[in-house]
């Protein structure tokens, strides 16, 4: 049974459609790689997905096991977090606040989970830091262990990698990619750089305005659409 | 120096403006801090209009002599409620529609203080009640004002620390605190109830012109101090209450209006903790 089942859906903003008719599921242990142009729709679909906004037409269905608390979330960077002062382990703790209902205070579980995910990014040193003074590809760590904190099976992130140099580029692959295969979790990004997407992930979907492609990374590679947007470049597997 | 601390005390009317003051200039700090980092610190200034004609409204009809003789309207609780119920409006416009926050204040704040003004020049004219609603007094407060101003306090402060964590989440980042399943919306709401019921309570001792910058100022001289959200926070209740304190003292000895003194301390804090980073910033370079 699919996680998240997507049927003739419709997303956009106040009636106005950005992508119609998508179809797609998402797996349990799947690697999804939503890819696109600038403005195609990808953050629009992810914020439709998470809830943050309605869709104009169409289902999403999700397993039980989803429940609202089971996807974590790192988002795109914005910029209102410049000057936030705040500590690493403020920001990371704040993950593990949807599972506490009423109780105003965090427990000894919260802050080994906190220490646990800090340590399995490779950030625990940075735990006292501030949080507005790191550098971008440790922002992203640290925003993907608060991710973690709050998940149980589903991790959806748009455009991680973004503004990163591709040497922290490729170490945030190499973690996305021992998560999915070590951990067993469940990935989205949303990403530009389709070499990559290809290269990392299990599925892609490809948004371009009314035409849409969901499917294996191979089927990708041999479908017109995939050959058009890769047209030129050669893989390597 | 001493003996004029000690004699200021012997009075009541101040040991009540310093009880209601400091307990608002607590709620205000904390408040503040939040109200800053969301971008969001005109509503302070925005509610305090709004106080500014509820308050107005209520003087002028309590001085009109039919009014007088049948029943009266209660000030504070009057301008609670309404300051209140505007600041949820507030709220839902710029969440509902296109008008964003700051025109959605501005619009709300300006439109209250229009019917401020017209109340007062249609009843009695400029007054010292307005002028004491414009730039506050310790005098305003009767003992039942007291207990009230001490009751709603200590209940701000008690639901800010009960949910710090999740004000905190709120304030960093709303989509992510949303997406995981916090209920965002309520605890905005939250905020802007908090915020309505510290501005009502500190703008009679400081005015409602003034009121806003007890909101602004410690929360923006704490941000210069410290990394931490915990210790900007701390941070700016301790400044806060101290200025206050400082103030409210200079302002007896001095023969100055409280609110005013109470703002300058802040004013020179700022300006010294500014002025203390910039220095360590161009030596270290
Ligand atoms: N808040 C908004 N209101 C109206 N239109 C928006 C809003 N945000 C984005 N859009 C439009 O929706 C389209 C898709 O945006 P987005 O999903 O952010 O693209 P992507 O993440 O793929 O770069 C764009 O054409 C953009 O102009
Ligand atoms: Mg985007």
């Amino acid at each position: 049974m699919a996680l998240v089942c997507c049927e003739n859906l419709t997303i956009g903003y106040e009636g106005v459609p950005v992508v119609g008719n998508l179809g797609f599921q998402i797996e349990p242990g799947d690697c999804l790689y939503i890819v696109g142009e600038n403005g195609s729709g990808k953050s629009t679909l992810v914020k439709t997905i998470l809830g943050l906004m309605k869709a104009i037409g169409g289902t999403i269905t999700f397993d039980e096991s989803v429940n609202r608390f089971g996807i974590g979330y790192l988002p795109q960077i914005n910029n209102n977090q410049k000057n936030f002062p705040a500590s690493v382990l403020e920001v990371v703790l704040s993950g593990c606040l949807n599972k506490k209902g009423l109780t105003p205070t965090f427990n000894k579980a919260d802050k080994e989970l906190v220490a646990t995910n800090l340590e399995k990014l490779n950030i625990l040193d940075l735990r006292n830091k501030c949080f507005a003074e790191l550098s971008g590809g440790q922002k992203r760590r640290v925003l993907l262990a608060r991710a973690l904190c709050s998940m149980e099976k589903l991790l959806i992130l748009d455009e991680p990698l973004a503004g990163l140099d591709p040497k922290a580029q490729m170490e945030f692959y190499k973690t996305l990619e021992d998560l999915n295969e070590k951990e067993r979790m469940t990935i989205v990004v949303v990403s530009h750089d389709l070499q990559n997407a290809l290269k990392y992930g299990k599925h892609v979907l490809h948004l371009a305005g009314d035409v849409t492609f969901w499917g294996g990374v191979a089927e990708y590679k041999n479908n017109a659409l995939g050959a058009y947007f890769s047209g030129g470049v050669r893989y390597d597997g | 120096m001493m003996d004029e601390i000690m004699e200021m005390f012997s009075y009541p009317f101040i040991v009540r403006a310093v009880v209601v003051g400091v307990m608002v200039s607590l709620c205000a700090s904390l408040l503040g801090v939040n109200l800053v980092l969301k971008r969001y610190a005109n509503i302070g200034d925005g509610l305090s209009h709004v106080g500014f004609g509820a308050l107005s409204i209520a003087l002028s009809l309590n001085a009109l002599p039919a009014m007088t003789k049948y029943f009266r309207i209660e000030p504070l609780p009057f301008t609670i409620v309404m300051v209140v119920l505007l600041a949820f409006l507030i709220l839902r416009i710029s969440e509902n529609s296109k008008i964003n926050s700051d025109s959605a204040i501005a619009l709300v704040s300006t439109a209250s203080f229009t019917i401020g003004v017209m109340f007062i020049s249609m009843t009695t004219g400029m007054n010292t009640d307005v002028c004491n609603t414009l730039f506050g007094t310790i005098l305003a407060m009767s003992k039942r004002d007291v207990y009230l101003s001490v009751v709603l306090s200590a209940v701000v402060l008690f639901l800010y620390i009960f949910f710090y964590h999740k004000i905190f989440a709120i304030t960093f980042d709303e989509n992510f605190a949303r997406a995981t399943g916090i209920r965002v919306n309520i605890y905005n709401m939250l905020l802007a109830l908090l915020t309505a019921f510290t501005i009502v309570l500190g703008m009679r001792i400081m005015g409602s012109l003034l009121i806003s910058s007890i909101v602004v100022i410690p929360a923006l001289s704490s941000m210069r101090l410290f990394k931490t959200y915990k210790l900007v926070i701390v941070s700016s209740a301790v400044l806060s209450v101290v200025c206050f304190l400082v103030g409210i003292t200079i302002s007896y000895m001095n023969k100055t209006p409280t609110g005013a003194s109470v703002v300058a301390v802040n004013l020179t804090v700022f300006f010294l903790v500014s002025a203390t980073a910039y220095f360590k910033r161009s030596i270290l370079r």
